[in-house]
């Protein structure tokens, strides 16, 4: 086993809301009211369905409740057991799936102002991402802008398979304002669902949406890629979340061999794919699917070619490791430090910012 | 290096290129508006027929959506992976510090001047009063 070090950032934590109506003291009047007369349920996402393996460790799981909802047990389970100096609080609540844009914005306010009074304002550890109502550009900038006000917010939250690919022009508003703020942009595993959440269609089984997590990452890095947005925002950073990271040689290699084909088509990328995501991709470390032998995983650290592409994660109550086995065996000394603390402090412009506005 | 007289002007007129086989490497002559280029014809990435591929333009962007499309017609685009050959210089757009493919100087000489020499005549009677495509190898 591979020990963490002390004062590290968990860059994937998940604070379950229990319910949606917990949000309810975050909306106003009238979404109240639309909320509780309409008699809607909760926004339970089929990506994590609330039983499934995937969305909890066996030992995370409390005797009642929605694993991560209890902020004690993510303190003793998280914070405390792999002693990190910071944690990233990435809400996956089904806000995405909801499709009326006025809704989605006034469910996506109440998600941040609860994440901010119910969990960073009581942990001075915690740090928070923004979500925001992806249908409409408009209005998730305004919440990019209001949000980030308060320093302790440090990214904007986004999902692999939302309503467009990633690239497409009309979203760049929203890059820009994360640039601008000193943001990074996160890209989570999940789905709308308002496409399928595959690329061959509708599959029948909860393992087909998960597996597809792997290949929607790769065709979402095409498009932000080949549409040019680090042309445009070069300091810009984006975090692939629970992404996954083994499949990145090959898909790059992939990627790289067709670019150099057909140049042409996208003079704005000017460099090789493979340089550009070294300058503003990032990758969470949870989940790794390789074998436990250290000489693979190092094989695969050349061929990334890079060791600061990878940010720390416990993924939170996801089920991705057993007991302490946070770190895979075989990682150097100096790979862990940059895992746990250099990457994620120079990916987080603004993790510190608190800290030093603060005496 | 050797200078080799290709043909007479007249039988490359702009927008031909001609192949030929040089001491065993096969070369390719373009005009291009008059100008005159040639490239070994093979392929640096993996060995292709290089020359056989279409002449395109270079394009350029340092804003998305915004293409500056220049140098029209000296991009040679290998017919195998359509990787882009600058024809002035042999440069390649996808890796130029890797990869260039081997560029000759070429130029158009009075015969008077050819029957001189040195030259390398290879079939082609030359005569005073005609101009001749010369390459240097």
């Amino acid at each position: 086993m591979t020990s963490p070090l002390p004062g590290g950032v968990d860059c994937d934590l998940h604070p379950a809301v229990p319910h949606l109506t917990s949000l309810l003291p975050y909306m106003n009047e009238y979404w109240r009211d639309q909320v509780t007369t309409r008699g809607m349920t909760d926004l339970v996402s089929q990506s994590y369905p609330t039983n499934s393996p995937i969305s909890s460790r066996p030992d995370w799981r409390p005797a009642q409740g929605k694993p991560g909802a209890d902020i004690a047990d993510l303190q003793k389970q998280a914070l405390d057991r792999f002693g990190v100096a910071y944690g990233i609080c990435n809400p996956l609540y089904g806000v995405q799936m909801v499709f009326s844009e006025d809704m989605q914005d006034a469910f996506c306010r109440a998600l941040n102002d609860w994440l901010a009074k119910e969990w960073l304002d009581k942990d001075g550890r915690l740090r928070g991402s923004i979500v925001i109502p992806t249908q409409s550009v408009e209005k998730s900038v305004a919440e990019i802008e209001r949000c980030a006000k308060d320093k302790r917010f440090v990214q904007v939250l986004m999902l692999v398979m939302g309503d467009m690919p990633l690239g497409k022009r009309a979203y760049w508003p929203i890059y820009a304002a994360a640039e601008r703020l000193g943001l990074t942009v996160g890209v989570h595993a999940g789905s709308a669902y308002h496409n399928p959440p595959t690329s061959i269609g509708w599959g029948s089984y909860h393992i087909e949406d998960y597996v597809a997590q792997a290949t929607a990452f790769q065709t979402q890095l095409t498009s932000v890629i080949v549409e040019g947005v680090f042309a445009r925002h070069p300091k810009l950073k984006m975090v692939m979340l629970e992404s996954g990271f083994t499949w990145l040689p090959a898909y790059l290699w992939r990627l790289h061999k067709f670019w150099r084909g057909i140049r042409m088509e996208t003079p704005w990328v000017d460099r090789a794919p493979l340089e550009i995501v070294r300058s503003n991709i990032r990758f969470s470390l949870q989940p790794i699917d390789a074998p436990p032998d250290p000489a693979t995983l190092n094989r695969l650290f050349d061929h990334m070619q890079s060791d600061e592409l990878l940010l720390f994660s416990t993924d939170y109550p996801h089920w991705q490791f057993d007991g302490d086995e946070v770190l895979p065996p075989g990682l150097s000394p100096d790979l862990v430090r940059r895992i746990m603390i250099d990457n994620p402090l120079a990916t987080y412009g603004r993790l510190q910012a608190v800290k030093e506005t603060t005496p | 290096m050797v200078r080799h007289v290709i043909a007479p002007v007249d039988e490359l007129p702009p927008g031909t290129r001609k192949f030929l086989e040089i001491d065993g490497r096969p070369i390719a002559i373009f005009n291009i508006k008059g100008e005159f280029f040639g490239l070994l014809n093979r392929c640096p990435h993996q060995g292709a027929a290089l020359c056989e591929g279409p002449l395109i333009g270079l394009a350029q962007s340092s804003n998305p959506g915004e293409i500056e499309y220049t140098k029209l017609g000296e991009i040679i685009r290998c017919p195998w992976h359509g990787w882009e050959f600058d024809i002035r210089t042999g440069q390649s757009y996808c890796d130029p510090k890797r990869f260039r493919a081997r560029a000759y100087p070429v130029n158009v000489e009075p015969g008077a001047a050819v029957v001189k020499g040195p030259y390398v005549a290879e079939t082609i009677a030359v005569t005073v009063e005609s101009d001749y495509v010369v390459v240097d190898l």
